[in-house]
């Protein structure tokens, strides 16, 4: 498996009895890569991300981070490596600000969370780090308002600038404007247009228009094994990438 | 030999019943209703209390426990009205803080009412006698136990899975979103199985008095015992309980046969042991969900 | 916002002050002072644990009555000195909590609870049996100690009790305060609300949860110690689920999360009992638990949060007003 790539998968494979979620998934993305994820439901895309983020354990299948084997390692250790993730439903510190959100997680990155004395000086940098990257995100008017309060299209993007400060080398976004309004997912789209150009990037999306304003390349989920790989007009062509999605021929 | 084996077998199996009639409602609650309910041992208490009170009075023995029943349920329904139903979307954290209050008032209150010192049930001459079973002599009342438990268990079978309100108890606790979606009253569910619940834990209490003796701490102090048949049976599971019920009762049985000082610390080690190893319980929830 | 402060610093300062003076308001009942303060010390450790942390623990008397008992067996047949049997207490502690934090410690919601449980039978069960250790229901009885420094005497008075456990108690404050508000105590209040974002972020949860679990049990058997020195008595109560039940009541009725929940709960806990206890032995569990029952259901934050509801519902009457 070539170190060039940040992040290599071959042969994944995982299941639930009589249930196959994942099997001999291979996916290669290069540093800087726009690759989108889909396929129906139920398809084991969530389940793929869950797999590669050591949420769930593997039965089979080689999982690499720049070369580098992330077997055994726990979630909170592959997030150390790089390997970030974004969630399709918000999983945020609903009680804390926004800006309180993004500092615990810089705080987190910098290893600072685990001073048991005060350190009021770091924690400042925290803020002000916190604070810059939501004016990035176009969203410091609300950096003070409690996440609960705030608009479900803004806490999406909160989702996506928390993995963002995380410095990620593999950024994997799980339908990142799922549940959001239509009159605010713009917004969203343009953030993921802005994304840093160094980073790899999995985006799960079943919006047809995201994925075609957003993807290099397209590989298609279906009952837990790859069903097609390519470019978005490659994909867009292939009659059995439709009919695993409309049904008309037996898959 | 045969004879120690088999008194021991209808020691445990006694002891077993009543754990399974108390605990039986409490795995369909926590299973159901997905509430932490530590007051469980409460209700089986009052109907320890309730029987012993119109024993002691002279009511005829099962008018007594009949009643019994009923005045746990009644409390029951009440308290599901004011205490519970606030705890449904609550998280485990309020339901434990409030079901301990709930333990507290109820303690406090038979303390109260019915005094500090074991209070007893007047069992029917019949049932204090020893049997003749053959081989031995054997108190009439643990094989009353038994019989009893078995005829309720084999009735409460029956229902779960022949009746209506069987299946859609069995939906509601496997998939509630989907149970509400096909249009099954869900929270008439909740409050009616939540009664039958108290109504078999008072019943337990009442029936089982000569096992697990009435007093005030009553409440607190089986708790655990009702809460490890629930969580190694697996929640929600009539089955699963049952069989931990019985487990439960068997070898805490020949704990103390064989091991009679070590017998209670080691049960708690053993299931703590077991719940390390399986924390689902032994059977674990039927729902992938 | 000068107001503010000054208000902030009187309440800081209160707790401190209304101790002192109870030293010299009132003499000859020193003994419910201490014992107060034991209570509050042993709240004040549940707070850390289940208040900050979310670690949901029924446990907590496991830890009071390994330091009580550690403490009175120390002083019985190794050496009577208080501050060496106190160190021995917590040292015993801390080694179990991480034992046992180990192992549980992966595990939430009723399961934990339940292993929680398991715990302190266990111990409340073998401390019943092994009646040659602990003296079984006649308890540690007689316990002889050191002064302490050489100086200061455990006696009928009680003023050294007192003032050592006044001692005690602030020491593990100002330390609790430090944690609370420190980055990790953050990370804490993190993994309370959301266990698997904080380990999306990089969080060791299982580690930072491991750390405030034994600080707490740390804290807990510090109080134990406390307990047994105070008193020159270990019985078996202080293994009781029911004393388990009874600290966390006494925490939730004060408030979590603002370390001085559990002055105001375990002070009402006691003084309810007290009185209740001229009445009737178990009367004071119906008050209390009745108390508890109405916190949650209407006081989110427990009674701590009386005076900031009263406000709420005043700024709200008012705002009805002005329309």
């Amino acid at each position: 498996m070539s170190t060039a790539q940040a992040l290599s998968v071959r042969g994944l494979a995982k299941r639930f009895g009589a249930l196959v979620v994942a099997q001999e998934i291979d996916l290669d993305l290069a540093p800087g890569a726009r690759v989108a994820l889909i396929g129906p439901n139920g398809a084991g895309k969530t389940t793929f991300v869950n797999l590669l983020t050591g949420f769930l354990e593997p039965d089979g299948g080689r999982i690499e981070l720049s070369g580098e084997s992330l077997q055994g390692l726990r979630p909170e250790q592959r997030v150390r490596r790089g390997l970030v993730r974004t969630h399709q439903i918000n999983q945020l510190l609903a009680d804390n600000t926004a800006r309180d959100n993004l500092a615990i997680a810089i705080a987190e990155r910098d290893r600072h969370a685990w001073r048991l004395f005060r350190f009021g000086r770091q924690w400042g940098r925290c803020r002000e780090e916190a604070q810059q990257r939501l004016e990035e995100m176009e969203t410091a008017a609300t950096a003070d308002r409690r996440v609960l309060e705030l608009p479900y299209g803004e806490q999406r993007l909160l989702e996506i600038a928390i993995a963002l400060s995380l410095r990620p080398r593999v950024l994997l976004l799980d339908e990142p404007a799922a549940g959001v309004p239509s009159h605010e997912t713009e917004v969203i789209h343009q953030a993921l247009d802005r994304l840093p150009a160094d980073i790899a990037i999995l985006i799960i999306e079943h919006h047809m228009g995201v994925v075609f304003r957003f993807a290099r390349e397209i590989v298609v989920l279906a009952q837990g094994r790859v069903l097609a790989r390519g470019s978005p007009a490659a994909i867009s062509a292939d009659p059995r990438v439709r009919a695993v999605y409309l049904g008309k021929s037996p898959v | 030999m045969l004879s120690f084996g088999l008194t021991v077998l209808l020691d445990g199996v006694s002891y077993g019943m009543i754990l399974f009639l108390i605990s039986v409602g409490l795995t369909v609650t926590m299973g159901l209703m997905r509430v932490v309910n530590l007051a469980h041992g409460a209700f089986a208490m009052i109907g320890g209390y309730v029987a012993g009170y119109l024993t002691q009075r002279g009511w005829d023995f099962y008018f007594a426990i009949l009643a019994a029943v009923a005045a746990t349920a009644a409390i029951g329904a009440a308290a599901e009205k004011t205490i519970y139903r606030p705890l449904y979307r609550k998280g485990e954290l309020a339901q434990v803080l409030l079901t301990i209050g709930f333990v507290f008032v109820a303690t406090g209150a038979v303390s109260e009412v019915f005094g500090a010192f074991p209070y007893p049930v007047v069992f029917p001459a019949y049932l204090t006698r020893p049997i003749d079973i053959g081989f031995r002599e054997y108190p009439a009342y643990r094989l009353f136990l038994i019989a009893s438990g078995a005829v309720i268990a084999f009735l409460l079978w029956l229902v779960l899975d022949n009746s209506l309100y069987g299946a859609r108890l069995r939906a509601a606790v496997d998939n509630p979103r989907m149970a509400r979606a096909v249009g099954i009253n869900v929270s008439l569910l909740f409050t009616s199985t939540f009664v039958i619940g108290c109504g078999l834990a008072g019943l337990g209490g009442a029936l089982g008095a000569g096992i697990l003796s009435l007093e005030p701490a009553y409440a607190l102090k089986y708790v655990v015992l009702f809460l490890v048949v629930v969580i190694v049976g697996g929640e929600g599971s009539f089955e699963g309980s049952f069989a931990a019920a019985m487990a439960l009762g068997i070898i805490d049985t020949l704990g103390k046969y064989f091991v009679a000082q070590a017998a209670p610390y080691l049960l708690y080690a053993a299931v703590f042991a077991l719940l390390l190893w399986r924390p689902k319980g032994l059977v674990p929830p039927r729902s992938l969900a | 916002m000068r107001r503010a402060h000054v208000v902030a610093a009187i309440g800081h300062a209160l707790p401190w002050a209304i101790a002192v003076v109870y030293f010299f308001a009132a003499p000859s009942d020193l003994d419910f002072g201490t014992q107060v303060m034991i209570w509050v010390l042993f709240a004040m450790s549940l707070d850390l644990a289940l208040g900050y942390a979310g670690i949901l623990t029924l446990g907590q008397a496991a830890f009071f009555g390994l330091g009580a008992y550690t403490a009175g067996l120390f002083a019985i047949h190794l050496s009577p000195e208080p501050l060496l049997g106190h160190l021995a207490a917590v040292g015993v502690t801390v080694l179990f909590a991480t034992m046992t934090g180990a192992m549980i410690l992966h595990t939430t919601g009723v399961t934990l609870l339940m292993l929680t449980l398991a715990i302190v039978s266990v111990l409340s069960q073998y401390a019943n049996q092994a009646t040659d250790l602990t003296g079984g229901d006649n308890g540690l009885q007689g316990i002889r100690l050191n002064p302490i420094f050489g100086v200061f005497e455990f006696n009928i008075f009680g003023k050294t009790a007192y003032f050592y456990a006044l001692v005690v108690l602030f020491g593990w404050f100002v330390l609790a305060w430090r944690i609370v508000h420190s980055p990790f105590g953050r990370s804490l209040d993190g993994i309370r609300q959301n266990p698997h974002r904080m380990r999306a972020i990089g969080t060791p949860v299982w580690w930072r949860l491991l750390a405030i679990y034994t600080i707490s049990a740390a804290m807990a058997g510090s109080a134990g110690a406390l307990s047994a020195h105070a008193t020159r008595f270990v019985g078996l109560s202080v293994l009781d689920l029911l004393t388990s039940g009874t600290v966390t009541v006494a925490l939730i009725l004060g408030g979590t999360r603002r370390l001085y929940g559990g002055f105001i709960g375990a002070t009402i806990y006691l003084v309810v009992q007290d009185y209740s206890a001229k009445i009737s032995p178990f009367l004071w569990e119906f008050v209390v638990g009745g108390l508890l029952i109405a916190t949650v259901l209407l006081l989110q934050g427990g009674l701590l949060d009386l005076g900031p509801a009263v406000l709420r519902l005043r700024d709200r009457w008012q705002a009805g007003q002005r329309k």
